[in-house]
């Protein structure tokens, strides 16, 4: 048994940033189903973006993500219901292999700021206003830093400060490093058992042995 | 807070404990899995030598990317053929319950579980598949879950989760003449919005609701997280107990099923359950509706007109303006008359037996337009069968659709049913996001079952009001 994974605290993430503009943008166009079939999810991030990024002919089209400037980004600027629509893993997981490590928006569909948090990769929350200043002026800046901290909320770049929101829960786990949650839950083993045998329509497992190969 | 909500009752008996960061540890009572969403998590718990906790409590089928036409193995598309063989690889020597098409019993995940009884009131079930919310309309707490999640539920049988704010939604009135719980959801989304239940679990109720049977129902619930909500429900009542006392688990062991009734009555609501929102709609003023845009909130009634952009809120406009210029629609019109290629009547929200009587019962008789591709996609194997009991598979292929094996489709075109180039096609699936039926210039009309039969026959987006019905049950 492995399950003493260490597990880093997300705290601080500090580089450059990349403005994908858009409200609605749904886990279809983060990475399209055809490139779901796969078992594994390495690789999967030369097709984050794919059917906006390339044409038929898979000729390059005007994205940021195909941009020079914004090639070693790794602070994504988003704006409303980003990630909605299924819950692919493989949508974070894309933009991940892409290079990103935090996603700054105005808001997040639920499965997906939860398949982030998974990987710890935080999603910041901030009003429009500052979201779309935010996006413009990393039009005007590629390159240039932007420091997100966790744990104070705030998105800090040129001489100014965002103060931004990060779920408590989310913020909580990733600055205590305790967003993977599979060591975690698992040492609460014997809570697991005695909540499973409270509920009426869950059989004793023991019970449920005997009759498995049938 | 809400308080002696279902939603609550169901949380507070399978709460574990609460984590260090605030969430809540909840037991997981059904784990379904799939061949598209598993795969990587058997191989993170493979890294860490980790045990499945719980294979009793695990079910799983295959629905995502098997073919819907032939289906010998191996399959002709090689990721296809892939994916299912790492999944029964991932199975072998585990007991997990697999219903693969040699079982007749393999179908969407999301229509199997209902049918075979294991989805039940007041169990708390996930799924790699954001349209688990389905499962909700037997008052059961259903909900999508991540890959890393599907870890965490075969190492533990337990998920992380913050507990969140309930919604009460009561559709009044009576349902009119050839309006279907589709209709309801798609008015609900286009009310409430796409992002509009983010945060919220969202409650059915109101005469609208509990008139409609099972199938209806799980349409309803099913369609929940496109209105940004995790999870939806309805309360378990003596439809709901009609529908389970046929079911596989409980057909035979009637002792059983009284066993857990007083379970499953205990988390209805209380009728003095405080709630965090409560909406209103009046379900009599509901007409068949239609989408006309690349988002399930831009819907409107058949006889409405597709709005102006400048006339919706200024955060919707710019992706209203996008949708017009992909869809080709202009403002002013109706989305009636809107040319169609592809008639498309399947997936986990329509592909049930009432969906494909509905469907049948508007194209008895009729031809499908020479211009239209069409299609039916049954949702098990099961419900196939059923069909073709009552000859339902004669009515559709007579009338030109194709009559195929179960499986996703092409509502999320994994497999070879896809649009190609720009066709438009008038669906009975949940998402009309640009790219979704396979094509990035596809185009998708969602609407009810009987609307893509109507819309099959005439070739465009149709009225089906307009149509006169025919007789096809036995």
């Amino acid at each position: 048994m492995s399950d003493e994974t260490e597990i880093p605290s997300v705290t601080r993430v500090a580089g450059s940033g990349v403005p994908i503009r858009g409200n609605d943008i749904d886990t279809d166009q983060i990475i399209p189903a055809r490139f779901l079939k796969v078992i594994t999810f390495d690789g999967l991030g030369e097709f984050a973006f794919f059917d906006q990024r390339f044409d038929d002919e898979d000729n390059p089209k005007d994205h940021p993500f195909n941009e020079e400037r914004f090639q070693d980004a790794n602070v994504l600027v988003v704006n409303a219901n980003f990630g909605c629509g299924s819950s692919r893993e493989h949508a974070p997981q894309a933009l991940k292999r892409w290079g990103i490590d935090a996603i700054v928006g105005e808001s997040f569909a639920e499965i997906f700021a939860g398949n982030c948090l998974a990987l710890g990769i935080p999603t910041v929350t901030a009003d429009t206003e500052a979201i779309e200043t935010l996006q413009d002026w990393i039009d005007e800046n590629p390159g240039s830093e932007i420091g997100i901290d966790v744990a104070a909320e705030t998105v800090v770049y040129d001489d100014e400060t965002i103060d931004a929101e990060v779920d408590e829960a989310q913020r909580k786990a990733l600055v205590d490093g305790i967003w993977d949650t599979t060591a975690l839950m698992k040492s609460n083993a014997t809570a697991i058992e005695a909540t499973a045998e409270s509920l009426p329509y869950i059989d004793d497992p023991s019970l449920r042995a005997g009759e498995a190969d049938d | 807070m809400s308080e002696g909500t279902l939603y609550d009752k169901v949380w507070d008996r399978h709460r574990v404990t609460t984590l260090p960061n605030g969430q809540d540890q909840l037991f997981i009572g059904l784990h379904l899995i799939h061949e598209v969403t598993s795969p990587q998590a058997f191989g993170m718990l493979r890294e860490r030598g980790l045990e499945l906790a719980r294979p009793d409590l695990t079910h799983a089928t295959v629905d995502h990317i098997v073919p819907t036409d032939d289906r010998d193995r191996p399959f002709e598309n090689d990721a296809a053929e892939e994916m299912y063989a790492e999944l029964e690889r991932n199975l072998e020597g585990t007991n997990i319950d697999f219903d693969d098409p040699s079982s007749g019993n393999q179908g969407i995940v999301h229509v199997i579980g209902p049918e075979q009884g294991i989805t039940q009131p007041g169990k708390t079930i996930v799924c790699g598949d954001s349209h688990t919310s389905t499962h909700g309309a037997f008052g059961a707490l259903a909900f999508g879950i991540g890959t890393s999640q599907i870890r965490d539920v075969f190492a533990t049988q337990t998920v992380a989760m913050e507990k969140k704010k309930v919604r009460k939604i009561e559709v009044t009135g009576e349902l009119g003449e050839d309006v279907t719980a589709k209709d309801v959801i798609l008015t609900i989304i286009r009310r409430l919005g796409t992002d509009g239940g983010v945060g919220y679990v969202y409650e059915y109720a109101g005469e609208a609701i509990e008139s409609l049977g099972m199938e209806g129902r799980m349409s309803i619930c099913n369609m929940s997280i496109e209105g940004g909500a995790r999870a939806g429900y309805v309360n378990p009542d003596e439809t709901t107990y009609a529908w389970l006392r046929e079911t596989d688990e409980f057909a035979d062991d009637p002792e059983r099923f009284e066993e857990l009734k007083p379970y499953w009555e205990s988390v209805r609501s209380d009728p003095d359950a405080e709630y965090d929102d409560v909406v209103t709609i009046d379900g009599s003023a509901i007409e068949p509706v239609v989408t006309w845009g690349t988002t399930p909130g831009q819907g409107i009634g058949i006889s409405e007109e597709i709005p102006e952009p400048e006339s919706l809120p200024e955060d919707k406009r710019e992706t209203a303006r996008r949708a017009q210029k992909h869809m080709g629609v202009e403002p002013g019109e109706t989305m009636a008359g809107y040319d169609i290629d592809v008639a498309f009547l399947g997936s986990c929200t329509n592909a049930r037996l009432s969906d494909l009587r509905a469907g049948a019962e508007i194209v008895k008789s009729r031809q499908v337009d020479d211009s239209v591709r069409a299609m039916v996609v049954p949702g098990s194997q099961r419900v196939k069968t059923a069909a073709e009991r009552e000859g339902l598979d004669e009515v559709f292929t007579e009338a030109g659709f194709e009559w195929r094996n179960p499986g996703c489709s092409m509502c999320l075109g994994m497999n070879d049913d896809q649009l190609v180039g720009d066709e438009a096609c008038a669906s009975s699936s949940n998402r009309n996001f640009v790219g979704r039926q396979g094509s990035k210039e596809g185009r998708t009309v969602l609407m009810s079952p009987r609307m893509v039969a109507a819309a099959a026959i005439t070739g465009e987006v149709t009225d089906v009001r307009d149509l006169p019905k025919a007789e096809v049950k036995a």
